[in-house]
C-alpha cells in the first residue's frame, strides 16, 4: 500500500496559511479570496463572445460588459488561473498527478460522474443566487465579520448535514 | 494603508499579478491539504474525516483575527474593501442549494478546480455542471431569479453589530466555538477510524 501519495499537510498549518492568503487578498486587491465569481466571469466571457448584443441586454451580464473591458479580465479569473497552477504544483510535489475518478468505492464511475455533473449544476445556480461560494461568500465573508458569510456558512453546512443524511448511501456503504 | 488597489495605490497589472500569485498559494494549499479528494470533503458531513472543518475554521480564525488587528492598527481599512452586502433570503436559499450540491457532487467550486487540474475526472464533470448551472441561471435570470436575488436586502452588515456585541467579544466567542468544533469532529473521526479498513484510512490519509 502506497501511503506516501496520501500524505497531506497538517490541516491547522494549511488553514493558517490559507487565512494569510485571505488577508493578502483583502490587503492588496480589496477582494475576498473567491472561486464562483471567476466561474461567472468566464461564463459571461463566453456569452459575450457568442453574442455581445445579448450580453449587453441581459441585466445580469450587462454590468460586467458595460465599460468595454473584457469580462474575463478580472482579479478573480487571474486568481483562478493561479489556483490551477498551484494545485498542479502541489500534486506534482506529492506525486498525486493522475487521471482518476474520485468516489466512494461502492459507487460506479458512471454514477459518480453523473452525480458530480448534477451537483455542479446546483452549485452553478446556488452561487449566483446566494452571491458566492464556500470561499468567497463564506470564508472571506467570515474573515471580515460579514453577516452574509455566516448565513452562507449555516445554510451550506446546515442544509448540507440534512441532505447528507438523506443521501448517505452515496458516500457510506451499507453493512 | 490597505486595501491598496481600491485606493489606487497599486496599478491594475500588478493587482492581477498578485491575484495570480495568491491563487497559486490557494490552489497549492487546497491540494496539499487533501481537498481534491472528494471522499475527504464529503467526510465532513458524516464525521469520518475532520480535515475540512479544521482547515476551514483555522483559515477563518486567522483571517478574522488578522484583519481585526490590522484594521485596529490602521494597516487596512476593511470598510474600503468589497465588503459583502447581505441579502439574507437569496443567500439562505442559495446556500441550501449549494448544500445539496455539495452532498451530491462532492465538491465546491474552488476545490473542484484544484481537483480537475490534478486529473480528477469527477471534478471535470462537476466544473462542467457549474458552468451549465451559471448559463442556465443567466438565461432564466429575469423570469426566475431577479426578484428573489434582490430580496432580503440588508446592506453591509457586521455580525457582531447585528447581534449587538463588541467585535472583539464576537471573535473570542467564535474562537471558543471553533475549538469545541475541532474537538467534537476529532472525536467523531477517531470513532470512525477505529472501525475503518486500512485501505480506507490510507486513501483518506487520516
Amino acid at each position: 500500500m502506497n501511503t506516501e501519495k496520501n500524505k497531506y499537510m497538517n490541516p491547522y498549518v494549511a488553514g493558517f496559511f490559507l487565512g494569510l492568503l485571505i488577508i493578502a487578498a483583502y490587503y492588496f486587491a480589496g477582494e475576498g479570496l473567491g472561486s464562483s465569481g471567476g466561474y461567472r466571469d468566464v461564463a459571461i466571457g463566453v456569452i459575450n463572445k457568442v453574442s455581445p448584443a445579448y450580453a449587453q441586454t441581459n441585466p445580469y451580464t450587462a454590468p460586467h460588459v458595460a465599460d468595454g473591458h473584457s469580462p474575463v479580465n478580472t482579479w478573480l479569473v487571474f486568481e483562478l488561473l493561479g489556483v490551477i497552477f498551484g494545485a498542479i504544483l502541489s500534486a506534482a510535489l506529492y506525486g498525486r498527478l493522475k487521471f482518476v475518478v474520485g468516489k466512494a468505492p461502492h459507487i460506479t464511475n458512471k454514477k459518480r460522474l453523473y452525480l458530480a455533473l448534477l451537483g455542479g449544476i446546483l452549485w452553478g445556480i446556488g452561487t449566483q443566487l446566494g452571491r458566492g461560494c464556500t470561499s468567497g461568500l463564506v470564508l472571506s465573508g467570515m474573515s471580515v465579520n460579514s453577516l452574509s458569510g455566516y448565513i452562507g456558512l449555516v445554510a451550506i453546512f446546515g442544509f448540507g448535514f440534512i441532505f447528507a443524511f438523506m443521501f448517505k448511501k452515496l458516500w457510506i456503504k451499507k453493512n | 494603508m490597505g486595501p491598496l488597489y481600491p485606493q489606487e495605490l497599486l496599478n491594475p497589472e500588478y493587482n492581477l499579478l498578485i491575484g495570480a500569485i495568491i491563487g497559486v498559494g490557494f490552489g497549492f494549499l487546497l491540494e496539499a491539504s487533501g481537498f481534491t479528494n472528494t471522499r475527504k470533503l464529503a467526510g465532513i458531513f458524516y464525521g469520518y474525516d475532520a480535515t475540512v472543518i479544521k482547515v476551514f475554521f483555522t483559515a477563518a480564525l486567522t483571517g478574522l483575527i488578522g484583519l481585526f488587528i490590522m484594521h485596529n492598527m490602521g494597516i487596512i481599512d476593511v470598510t474600503l474593501t468589497f465588503y459583502p452586502k447581505t441579502f439574507w433570503i437569496p443567500t439562505l436559499i442559495g446556500g441550501a442549494i449549494m448544500g445539496l450540491g455539495f452532498v451530491i457532487g462532492g465538491f465546491c467550486p474552488g476545490t473542484s478546480l484544484s481537483a480537475a487540474a490534478t486529473g480528477k475526472v469527477d471534478a471535470m464533470a462537476f466544473i462542467t455542471g457549474v458552468l451549465l448551472g451559471i448559463f442556465g441561471f443567466i438565461f432564466t435570470y429575469q423570469t426566475a431569479w431577479e426578484a428573489l436575488r434582490k430580496s432580503g436586502k440588508m446592506g453591509k452588515v457586521d455580525i457582531a453589530q447585528w447581534i449587538g456585541i463588541k467585535e472583539g467579544l464576537f471573535i473570542f466567542l467564535f474562537t471558543i466555538i471553533a475549538i469545541l468544533t475541532f474537538i467534537v469532529f476529532q472525536k467523531w473521526q477517531d470513532k470512525w477510524k477505529s472501525k475503518m479498513s486500512k485501505q480506507d484510512i490510507d486513501e483518506l490519509g487520516i
